[in-house]
Protein backbone atom coordinates (compact mmCIF):
# COMPACT_ATOMS: atom_id res chain seq x y z
CA UNK A 1 0.00 0.00 0.00
CA UNK A 2 1.37 3.29 -0.71
CA UNK A 3 1.95 5.58 1.67
CA UNK A 4 0.21 8.45 0.43
CA UNK A 5 -2.82 6.28 0.86
CA UNK A 6 -1.77 5.31 4.85
CA UNK A 7 -1.11 8.83 5.32
CA UNK A 8 -5.35 9.52 4.13
CA UNK A 9 -6.90 7.06 6.05
CA UNK A 10 -4.71 7.29 8.71
CA UNK A 11 -5.96 11.01 8.83
CA UNK A 12 -9.88 9.85 7.96
CA UNK A 13 -10.18 6.90 10.16
CA UNK A 14 -9.69 6.90 14.07
CA UNK A 15 -8.65 4.58 16.56
CA UNK A 16 -9.41 1.35 14.42
CA UNK A 17 -7.38 2.97 11.29
CA UNK A 18 -4.42 2.68 12.96
CA UNK A 19 -5.22 -0.65 14.58
CA UNK A 20 -5.66 -2.09 11.26
CA UNK A 21 -2.50 -0.84 9.70
CA UNK A 22 -0.09 -2.01 13.10
CA UNK A 23 -2.24 -5.22 12.81
CA UNK A 24 -2.77 -6.49 9.60
CA UNK A 25 1.03 -6.65 7.81
CA UNK A 26 1.76 -8.19 11.27
CA UNK A 27 -0.92 -10.83 10.41
CA UNK A 28 0.42 -10.90 6.83
CA UNK A 29 4.07 -11.63 7.98
CA UNK A 30 2.92 -14.15 10.40
CA UNK A 31 0.65 -16.00 7.92
CA UNK A 32 4.01 -15.65 4.99
CA UNK A 33 6.42 -17.17 8.13
CA UNK A 34 4.12 -19.72 8.99
CA UNK A 35 3.88 -20.76 5.15
CA UNK A 36 7.79 -21.05 5.28
CA UNK A 37 9.04 -21.52 8.25
CA UNK A 38 10.88 -25.43 8.60
CA UNK A 39 9.86 -25.58 12.12
CA UNK A 40 6.50 -26.94 12.73
CA UNK A 41 6.07 -25.74 16.13
CA UNK A 42 7.30 -21.76 14.70
CA UNK A 43 4.22 -22.36 12.25
CA UNK A 44 2.08 -23.34 15.45
CA UNK A 45 2.65 -20.42 17.03
CA UNK A 46 2.53 -17.96 14.25
CA UNK A 47 -0.81 -19.16 13.33
CA UNK A 48 -1.66 -18.24 16.88
CA UNK A 49 -0.95 -15.15 16.84
CA UNK A 50 -2.65 -14.98 13.40
CA UNK A 51 -5.55 -16.14 14.87
CA UNK A 52 -5.23 -13.78 17.87
CA UNK A 53 -5.04 -10.55 15.36
CA UNK A 54 -7.93 -11.83 13.92
CA UNK A 55 -9.93 -11.95 17.13
CA UNK A 56 -8.93 -8.08 17.74
CA UNK A 57 -10.29 -7.76 13.98
CA UNK A 58 -13.81 -9.15 14.81
CA UNK A 59 -14.04 -6.94 18.05
CA UNK A 60 -13.18 -3.77 16.06
CA UNK A 61 -15.79 -4.63 13.74
CA UNK A 62 -18.71 -4.72 16.18
CA UNK A 63 -18.42 -8.29 16.66
CA UNK A 64 -17.47 -9.35 20.50
CA UNK A 65 -19.17 -12.53 20.37
CA UNK A 66 -17.22 -13.76 17.50
CA UNK A 67 -13.84 -12.21 19.00
CA UNK A 68 -14.48 -14.21 22.32
CA UNK A 69 -15.29 -17.53 19.95
CA UNK A 70 -12.20 -17.14 18.36
CA UNK A 71 -10.06 -16.69 21.57
CA UNK A 72 -11.65 -19.33 23.24
CA UNK A 73 -12.16 -22.21 20.03
CA UNK A 74 -9.35 -21.31 18.07
CA UNK A 75 -6.17 -20.36 20.10
CA UNK A 76 -7.13 -22.18 22.83
CA UNK A 77 -8.41 -25.73 21.94
CA UNK A 78 -7.77 -25.74 17.98
CA UNK A 79 -3.66 -24.92 18.59
CA UNK A 80 -3.77 -26.77 21.45
CA UNK A 81 -4.39 -30.09 19.38
CA UNK A 82 -2.78 -29.11 17.26
CA UNK A 83 0.75 -28.60 19.43
CA UNK A 84 -0.70 -31.78 20.85
CA UNK A 85 -0.64 -34.02 17.48
CA UNK A 86 2.32 -32.30 17.00
CA UNK A 87 4.35 -33.41 20.54
CA UNK A 88 2.75 -36.85 19.72
CA UNK A 89 3.88 -37.37 16.25
CA UNK A 90 6.95 -36.15 16.72
CA UNK A 91 8.69 -32.54 16.59
CA UNK A 92 11.34 -33.36 14.97
CA UNK A 93 10.06 -34.98 11.79
CA UNK A 94 11.43 -32.77 9.12
CA UNK A 95 10.15 -31.94 5.99
CA UNK A 96 11.14 -32.66 3.69
CA UNK A 97 12.40 -30.31 0.53
CA UNK A 98 12.65 -32.50 -2.43
CA UNK A 99 10.33 -30.92 -5.35
CA UNK A 100 7.94 -34.44 -5.88
CA UNK A 101 6.46 -33.02 -9.51
CA UNK A 102 8.92 -30.51 -11.66
CA UNK A 103 7.99 -27.17 -11.22
CA UNK A 104 5.38 -27.68 -8.49
CA UNK A 105 6.59 -24.62 -7.19
CA UNK A 106 6.83 -22.42 -9.47
CA UNK A 107 3.27 -23.53 -10.70
CA UNK A 108 1.77 -22.82 -7.25
CA UNK A 109 3.26 -19.50 -7.21
CA UNK A 110 1.94 -18.77 -10.09
CA UNK A 111 -1.62 -19.56 -9.39
CA UNK A 112 -1.38 -18.16 -6.12
CA UNK A 113 -0.47 -14.65 -7.67
CA UNK A 114 -3.34 -15.28 -10.12
CA UNK A 115 -5.79 -16.06 -7.39
CA UNK A 116 -5.38 -12.94 -5.66
CA UNK A 117 -5.38 -10.50 -8.55
CA UNK A 118 -8.50 -12.43 -9.29
CA UNK A 119 -9.71 -11.61 -5.80
CA UNK A 120 -8.40 -8.29 -5.85
CA UNK A 121 -10.34 -7.19 -8.96
CA UNK A 122 -13.44 -8.48 -7.49
CA UNK A 123 -13.41 -6.48 -4.39
CA UNK A 124 -12.67 -3.54 -6.19
CA UNK A 125 -14.95 -3.69 -8.69
CA UNK A 126 -17.49 -4.30 -5.63
CA UNK A 127 -17.86 -0.79 -5.29
CA UNK A 128 -18.24 -0.47 -1.52
CA UNK A 129 -17.82 2.47 -0.16
CA UNK A 130 -20.54 2.81 2.22
CA UNK A 131 -20.75 0.36 5.27
CA UNK A 132 -24.38 0.21 7.47
CA UNK A 133 -22.26 -0.63 10.71
CA UNK A 134 -23.76 -3.12 13.27
CA UNK A 135 -24.31 -0.54 16.00
CA UNK A 136 -28.16 -0.24 15.03
CA UNK A 137 -28.65 -4.36 14.64
CA UNK A 138 -26.57 -5.10 17.95
CA UNK A 139 -28.55 -2.28 20.10
CA UNK A 140 -31.76 -2.05 18.73
CA UNK A 141 -33.73 -0.59 22.12
CA UNK A 142 -31.29 1.79 22.66
CA UNK A 143 -31.47 3.50 19.25
CA UNK A 144 -35.44 2.89 18.69
CA UNK A 145 -35.80 5.15 22.22
CA UNK A 146 -32.81 6.24 23.34
CA UNK A 147 -33.44 6.87 26.93
CA UNK A 148 -33.74 3.14 27.71
CA UNK A 149 -30.82 1.36 29.47
CA UNK A 150 -28.11 -0.68 27.31
CA UNK A 151 -30.87 -3.42 26.01
CA UNK A 152 -29.95 -6.29 24.07
CA UNK A 153 -26.54 -6.53 22.61
CA UNK A 154 -24.48 -8.38 20.38
CA UNK A 155 -24.67 -11.56 22.44
CA UNK A 156 -28.48 -11.12 22.51
CA UNK A 157 -29.16 -10.47 19.07
CA UNK A 158 -26.88 -13.24 18.07
CA UNK A 159 -28.49 -15.69 20.26
CA UNK A 160 -32.01 -14.64 18.87
CA UNK A 161 -30.98 -15.26 15.32
CA UNK A 162 -29.52 -18.09 16.08
CA UNK A 163 -32.05 -19.69 18.24
CA UNK A 164 -35.17 -18.48 15.26
CA UNK A 165 -33.75 -18.59 12.00
CA UNK A 166 -31.03 -20.87 12.19
CA UNK A 167 -32.37 -22.92 14.51
CA UNK A 168 -32.01 -26.04 12.29
CA UNK A 169 -28.67 -25.40 11.29
CA UNK A 170 -27.58 -25.06 14.93
CA UNK A 171 -29.20 -28.51 15.78
CA UNK A 172 -27.43 -29.94 12.91
CA UNK A 173 -24.28 -29.17 14.17
CA UNK A 174 -24.86 -30.67 17.29
CA UNK A 175 -25.10 -33.73 15.59
CA UNK A 176 -21.85 -33.04 13.52
CA UNK A 177 -19.87 -32.46 16.46
CA UNK A 178 -21.32 -35.97 18.14
CA UNK A 179 -20.30 -37.52 14.52
CA UNK A 180 -16.88 -36.04 14.65
CA UNK A 181 -16.20 -36.86 18.59
CA UNK A 182 -17.56 -40.41 18.08
CA UNK A 183 -15.58 -40.68 14.45
CA UNK A 184 -12.24 -39.16 16.37
CA UNK A 185 -12.83 -42.32 18.58
CA UNK A 186 -12.63 -44.71 15.88
CA UNK A 187 -9.56 -43.27 14.20
CA UNK A 188 -7.47 -43.06 16.96
CA UNK A 189 -8.34 -46.41 18.77
CA UNK A 190 -5.65 -48.43 18.35
CA UNK A 191 -6.53 -52.13 17.77
CA UNK A 192 -5.11 -54.37 20.44
CA UNK A 193 -2.92 -57.34 18.61
CA UNK A 194 -1.50 -59.48 21.32
CA UNK A 195 -3.81 -60.00 24.48
CA UNK A 196 -3.07 -58.15 27.52
CA UNK A 197 -1.15 -59.45 30.16
CA UNK A 198 -2.41 -60.00 33.07
CA UNK A 199 -0.92 -59.13 36.92
CA UNK A 200 0.30 -62.90 36.97
CA UNK A 201 1.75 -62.99 33.94
CA UNK A 202 3.64 -59.62 34.36
CA UNK A 203 5.12 -61.10 37.28
CA UNK A 204 5.60 -64.00 36.18
CA UNK A 205 7.64 -62.49 33.18
CA UNK A 206 9.53 -60.04 35.89
CA UNK A 207 11.00 -62.78 37.61
CA UNK A 208 11.93 -64.91 34.56
CA UNK A 209 14.25 -62.90 33.21
CA UNK A 210 15.80 -61.96 36.78
CA UNK A 211 16.82 -58.47 36.16
CA UNK A 212 15.22 -56.39 38.90
CA UNK A 213 11.88 -57.97 40.46
CA UNK A 214 11.12 -55.07 42.51
CA UNK A 215 10.95 -51.40 41.60
CA UNK A 216 14.15 -49.24 41.42
CA UNK A 217 14.89 -47.12 43.99
CA UNK A 218 13.80 -43.26 43.62
CA UNK A 219 16.04 -40.25 43.62
CA UNK A 220 17.70 -39.02 46.57
CA UNK A 221 16.08 -36.36 48.49
CA UNK A 222 18.79 -33.84 50.34
CA UNK A 223 18.03 -30.51 52.26
CA UNK A 224 19.68 -28.79 49.18
CA UNK A 225 19.27 -31.41 46.30
CA UNK A 226 15.74 -33.03 45.39
CA UNK A 227 16.73 -33.47 41.05
CA UNK A 228 15.95 -36.52 39.38
CA UNK A 229 19.76 -37.10 38.69
CA UNK A 230 20.62 -37.12 42.47
CA UNK A 231 21.52 -40.42 43.40
CA UNK A 232 20.37 -41.95 46.65
CA UNK A 233 22.22 -42.93 49.36
CA UNK A 234 22.19 -46.49 50.07
CA UNK A 235 22.77 -47.63 54.05
CA UNK A 236 26.26 -47.67 53.82
CA UNK A 237 27.13 -44.16 52.26
CA UNK A 238 27.58 -44.91 48.55
CA UNK A 239 25.65 -43.43 46.08
CA UNK A 240 22.90 -46.10 44.30
CA UNK A 241 23.62 -45.89 40.77
CA UNK A 242 20.30 -47.95 39.82
CA UNK A 243 18.16 -44.85 41.50
CA UNK A 244 19.17 -42.56 38.78
CA UNK A 245 17.40 -43.51 35.42
CA UNK A 246 19.89 -44.26 32.72
CA UNK A 247 18.53 -42.15 30.31
CA UNK A 248 18.90 -38.93 32.92
CA UNK A 249 22.88 -40.13 33.61
CA UNK A 250 23.48 -39.96 29.99
CA UNK A 251 21.54 -36.36 29.57
CA UNK A 252 23.19 -35.08 32.50
CA UNK A 253 26.92 -36.65 31.80
CA UNK A 254 25.90 -34.53 28.16
CA UNK A 255 25.77 -31.38 29.68
CA UNK A 256 28.97 -32.21 31.65
CA UNK A 257 27.38 -32.44 35.47
CA UNK A 258 28.40 -34.53 38.07
CA UNK A 259 25.96 -37.39 39.20
CA UNK A 260 26.20 -36.42 42.56
CA UNK A 261 26.88 -32.92 44.06
CA UNK A 262 30.17 -32.36 45.58
CA UNK A 263 29.64 -32.98 49.48
CA UNK A 264 27.94 -36.04 48.86
CA UNK A 265 30.14 -37.54 46.41
CA UNK A 266 33.23 -36.37 48.56
CA UNK A 267 31.62 -38.14 51.66
CA UNK A 268 30.76 -41.21 49.88
CA UNK A 269 33.59 -41.41 48.20
CA UNK A 270 35.71 -41.32 51.60
CA UNK A 271 33.80 -43.97 52.73
CA UNK A 272 33.68 -46.63 49.85
CA UNK A 273 36.14 -45.48 47.18
CA UNK A 274 35.25 -48.06 44.68
CA UNK A 275 31.62 -47.72 45.28
CA UNK A 276 29.05 -46.04 42.71
CA UNK A 277 28.17 -48.20 40.02
CA UNK A 278 28.75 -51.86 40.85
CA UNK A 279 26.09 -52.58 43.56
CA UNK A 280 23.12 -52.66 40.30
CA UNK A 281 24.26 -56.27 38.79
CA UNK A 282 24.61 -58.41 42.37
CA UNK B 1 -12.06 3.43 7.84
CA UNK B 2 -13.66 0.97 4.46
CA UNK B 3 -14.32 -2.41 5.56
CA UNK B 4 -13.04 -3.21 1.77
CA UNK B 5 -9.38 -3.47 3.32
CA UNK B 6 -10.56 -6.17 5.69
CA UNK B 7 -11.54 -8.20 2.68
CA UNK B 8 -8.07 -7.14 0.86
CA UNK B 9 -6.51 -8.77 3.78
CA UNK B 10 -8.82 -11.71 3.79
CA UNK B 11 -8.20 -12.18 0.08
CA UNK B 12 -4.07 -12.33 1.33
CA UNK B 13 -4.64 -14.16 3.81
CA UNK B 14 -6.71 -16.67 1.96
CA UNK B 15 -4.19 -16.71 -0.67
CA UNK B 16 -1.14 -17.83 1.90
CA UNK B 17 -2.98 -20.52 3.16
CA UNK B 18 -4.14 -21.60 -0.17
CA UNK B 19 -0.54 -21.91 -0.93
CA UNK B 20 0.74 -23.09 1.92
CA UNK B 21 -1.29 -26.47 0.93
CA UNK B 22 0.20 -26.50 -2.00
CA UNK B 23 3.87 -25.87 -1.26
CA UNK B 24 3.71 -28.00 1.99
CA UNK B 25 4.74 -31.25 2.65
CA UNK B 26 3.94 -32.07 6.70
CA UNK B 27 0.16 -33.04 6.74
CA UNK B 28 0.22 -31.31 10.16
CA UNK B 29 1.30 -27.65 8.52
CA UNK B 30 -0.91 -28.01 5.38
CA UNK B 31 -4.04 -28.65 8.34
CA UNK B 32 -2.96 -25.55 9.72
CA UNK B 33 -2.79 -23.84 6.34
CA UNK B 34 -6.57 -24.73 5.60
CA UNK B 35 -7.07 -23.37 9.50
CA UNK B 36 -6.18 -19.72 7.73
CA UNK B 37 -7.41 -20.48 4.80
CA UNK B 38 -11.06 -20.84 7.16
CA UNK B 39 -9.90 -17.95 9.16
CA UNK B 40 -9.63 -15.59 6.46
CA UNK B 41 -13.11 -16.85 5.29
CA UNK B 42 -14.58 -16.00 8.57
CA UNK B 43 -12.84 -12.43 8.37
CA UNK B 44 -14.57 -11.38 5.05
CA UNK B 45 -17.62 -12.93 6.24
CA UNK B 46 -17.71 -10.63 9.67
CA UNK B 47 -16.56 -7.17 7.34
CA UNK B 48 -19.89 -8.34 5.29
CA UNK B 49 -21.84 -8.39 8.14
CA UNK B 50 -20.75 -5.30 8.90
CA UNK B 51 -20.94 -4.06 5.45
CA UNK B 52 -25.04 -4.81 5.51
CA UNK B 53 -25.71 -4.31 8.79
CA UNK B 54 -27.20 -7.46 9.67
CA UNK B 55 -25.82 -9.91 11.50
CA UNK B 56 -26.14 -13.07 9.52
CA UNK B 57 -22.65 -12.90 8.33
CA UNK B 58 -21.56 -13.49 11.96
CA UNK B 59 -23.81 -16.51 12.31
CA UNK B 60 -22.18 -17.41 9.35
CA UNK B 61 -18.94 -17.09 10.42
CA UNK B 62 -20.36 -18.74 13.86
CA UNK B 63 -21.16 -21.97 11.68
CA UNK B 64 -17.85 -21.95 9.91
CA UNK B 65 -16.01 -22.09 12.99
CA UNK B 66 -18.09 -25.18 14.54
CA UNK B 67 -17.30 -26.79 11.09
CA UNK B 68 -13.64 -26.16 11.72
CA UNK B 69 -13.02 -27.19 15.46
CA UNK B 70 -15.09 -30.70 13.57
CA UNK B 71 -12.70 -30.95 10.84
CA UNK B 72 -9.85 -30.68 12.71
CA UNK B 73 -10.66 -33.16 15.06
CA UNK B 74 -11.44 -35.48 12.69
CA UNK B 75 -8.59 -34.87 10.50
CA UNK B 76 -5.82 -34.76 13.61
CA UNK B 77 -7.10 -38.37 13.65
CA UNK B 78 -6.49 -39.48 10.59
CA UNK B 79 -2.89 -37.83 10.68
CA UNK B 80 -2.20 -39.63 14.04
CA UNK B 81 -3.36 -43.34 12.58
CA UNK B 82 -1.52 -42.75 9.48
CA UNK B 83 1.61 -42.21 11.59
CA UNK B 84 1.29 -45.17 13.49
CA UNK B 85 1.12 -47.27 10.18
CA UNK B 86 3.50 -45.08 8.06
CA UNK B 87 5.87 -43.77 10.89
CA UNK B 88 5.40 -40.15 8.71
CA UNK B 89 3.45 -37.54 8.79
CA UNK B 90 4.34 -36.25 5.23
CA UNK B 91 1.69 -36.05 2.31
CA UNK B 92 4.02 -37.95 -0.01
CA UNK B 93 4.41 -40.87 1.80
CA UNK B 94 0.58 -41.38 1.98
CA UNK B 95 0.38 -43.00 -1.59
CA UNK B 96 -1.40 -46.52 -1.36
CA UNK B 97 -4.35 -45.18 -3.78
CA UNK B 98 -2.04 -43.89 -6.06
CA UNK B 99 -2.84 -45.08 -9.82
Amino acid sequence: MPTAVLASSLQAGGPETAVFWILAPLAVLFALGMVFSRNTVHCALMLGAVMLILAVFYAAQDAPFLAFVQVIVYTGAVMMLFLFVLMLIGVDTKDSLAEMLRGQRIAAALAGIGFLLLLFTGIAHASIHVSKGLHDVNYPASSANSGLVDNGGNVYEIAKLLFDRYVFAFEATSALLITAALGAMVLAHRQRHTPKLTQRELMQQRFKFGTHPTPLPGPGVYARHNAVDTPALLPDGSPSALSVPAAVELVSEQHGRRPLPAELGSSAAAHHPASGKGEGAS
Amino acid sequence: MSPTFYLYLSAILFTIGSLGVLLRRNAIVVFMCIELMLNATNLALVTFSRINGTLDGQIMAFFVMVVAAAEVVVGLAIIVSVFRTRRSASVDDVNLLKY
